[in-house]
């Protein structure tokens, strides 16, 4: 089943054209990557889907659901998570608030119940906490759960990015160059992890990145895009192999 | 008790009494400050509406002090998410000095506004039976009691809510990073209203507050006010609630020491006097921290 379509849509920024014409059908359950040159136009997507731009044009549908013109915290609401190329973590706040914030969508109860601390709010709120701190336990995070966000070492930034959008029981997570950063080992381990979180939370997930292995280790499908246009699409074995795509990181020419 | 202990106990109270009334003002400053690091220069007007909410309710409607302060608090929270909708939010990807403009500019509406209303001063009733007891000495009146016990319940409540509940959490991350809080299903424009109805209402409060112990209010009452709780939002470093409350505590007890040891005259010049000297020390306030943003 088709979770995620994309047609035709186009972006401009100004008369720059961030993406020309994007095309793409992901399946529930799939795996997929987008690689591409820097400026190609990969993040720009990701702020297509999530809403933090109105596409110019074209049509992006979560299932049967219109997102183009829906706002970020809509978008949200229907599961979509995402982590960010730059870090993005509410850097003041303690760890375990950076991942309740992330279930503000699933809070169902009524402001006066919030105020007097009665009925769904009390549930409520004891299930998002105890959620965070699962979460946390499974990112390895628990003991750091009242450290300030901004104090943890990087690595544990990015794991406690991903436990974040996890909070937001996503259907659709997108990863935004997960494996910035990280060093060959590393990569191995947050290969297995993606692996791993695809299969408990039961996601679809579109990644960035520019990490070879990471991208050819584990993405069923990868798209490859440059100058906001889609230069292939395919399994990984024919994009490794695939002229256009080696003259459009290496260079023209460089291919004999 | 020795007569100087008696006179500094007493002079404390009036000071905790000031304090509380400015406290509550500032922290509508230092919220929508937090969130949207814009300054509210219509928030001491809002204060003054609240003065005049409360004698319609008190005088027209008749009402007894706790509906009068409810309706108060309500009418003045709407007064603060109109003008947010109406005047800041067309204006929030604006230069900030075109929103600061907007924001004097809805100040001397109010004022004027209610002058059209209401030309001449008007006198709030006493709501509240007022008894003084003499502690050793040291009076103190019932109006100062519920004065100073409310303004403190308030923002216990509101301490609470910022730092303990999703809508808390969610204005903190809103105050750190605009554009990435929706991605989290944060409600953004749903939030930032919340912030102006609870500083606006606070500031309805004081106004109710200030109204029975300063029973005489004009259209004009909000600017010193407001001007001296913007600074005691600055002093205790603007952005961050706790810091409001010291810094208004820090305000309204030196204006009062001040008052009690020289000419009264001086209060107001020794009182600025201190703090700018607390500003040049500590340029981001008390509790303030300067904001460096990875880029």
């Amino acid at each position: 089943m088709t979770l995620l379509t994309a047609t035709k849509v186009k972006h401009y920024f100004g008369g720059l054209c961030a993406v020309a014409d994007f095309n793409l059908q992901l399946q529930s359950g799939e795996l997929m990557g987008i690689i591409g040159p820097n400026g190609a136009g990969k993040t720009t997507i990701f702020n297509l889907i999530t809403g933090v731009y109105r596409a110019s044009e074209g049509s992006i549908r979560l299932r049967d659901v219109e997102l183009v013109g829906k706002t970020p915290h809509q978008i949200t609401a229907l599961r979509v998570g995402r982590t960010f190329q730059n870090i993005r973590l509410f850097r003041d706040l303690s760890v375990l608030d950076n991942v309740r914030i992330a279930h503000y969508a699933q809070v169902h109860y009524s402001p006066l119940e919030a105020l007097l601390h009665i009925g769904r709010y009390r549930r409520e709120e004891q299930r998002i906490i105890d959620n965070s701190h699962r979460l946390l336990s499974i990112f390895k995070l628990e003991h750091l759960a009242g450290e300030t966000a901004k104090n943890l070492p990087y690595g544990s930034q990015r794991r406690l990015e991903i436990a974040r959008a996890l909070a937001i029981d996503p259907e659709l997570l997108l990863l935004d160059e997960p494996a910035a950063g990280m060093n060959p080992n590393e990569i191995d381990q947050l290969m297995e992890f993606i692996q791993w979180i695809r299969q408990e939370f039961k996601l679809t997930i579109l990644l960035i990145e520019h990490q070879m292995k990471l991208v050819m280790g584990i993405c069923e499908r990868i798209m490859v895009l440059d100058f906001g246009q889609t230069l292939s699409e395919g399994p990984p074995t024919v994009i490794q192999n695939d002229p256009k795509v080696l003259e459009a990181y290496l260079g023209e020419g460089s291919i004999g | 008790m020795s007569e100087g202990i008696i006179y500094w106990l007493q002079q404390t109270l009036n000071a905790l009494q000031l304090g509380s009334i400015y406290a509550l003002i500032a922290l509508g400053y230092t919220m929508v400050y937090g969130i949207l690091t814009m300054i509210n220069f219509a928030h001491g007007d809002v204060f003054m509406v609240g003065a005049f909410f409360c004698f319609l309710a008190a005088v027209y409607l008749g009402l007894p002090f706790v509906p009068t302060l409810l309706l108060t608090m309500l009418g003045a929270a709407l007064v603060g998410v109109m003008i947010e909708r109406l005047a800041y939010k067309p204006l929030r990807n604006a230069p900030r000095v075109s929103a600061i403009i907007t924001a004097l500019g809805v100040g001397i509406f109010l004022e004027n506004f209610t002058l059209a209303l209401a030309p001449y001063p008007k006198n709030i009733p006493a709501l509240l039976a007022n008894a003084t007891w003499n502690m050793g000495g040291v009076s103190i009146s019932s109006l100062q009691i519920i004065i100073i016990l409310l303004s403190l319940g308030l923002m216990f409540v509101l301490d609470y809510v910022v730092y303990r509940t999703p809508v808390g959490i969610a204005m903190r991350a809103i105050s750190w990073d605009k554009t990435y809080v929706p991605l989290m299903g944060v409600p953004l424009d749903l939030i930032i209203s919340v912030t102006f109805a609870i500083g606006a209402g606070l500031a309805g409060a004081a106004g109710t507050m200030y109204g029975l112990a300063y029973p005489v209010i004009d259209p004009y009452m909000g600017i010193m006010v407001g001007w001296k709780a913007f600074i005691s939002a600055v002093v205790g470093g603007i952005g961050n609630i706790r810091g409001a409350m010291i810094g208004a505590f820090i305000l309204g007890g030196v204006e009062i020491m001040v008052a009690a040891f020289f000419p009264s005259t001086y209060r107001d010049f020794v009182a600025f006097t201190l703090l700018m000297l607390l500003i040049v020390i500590r340029p981001y306030g008390i509790l303030g921290q300067p904001r460096t943003q990875k880029v």
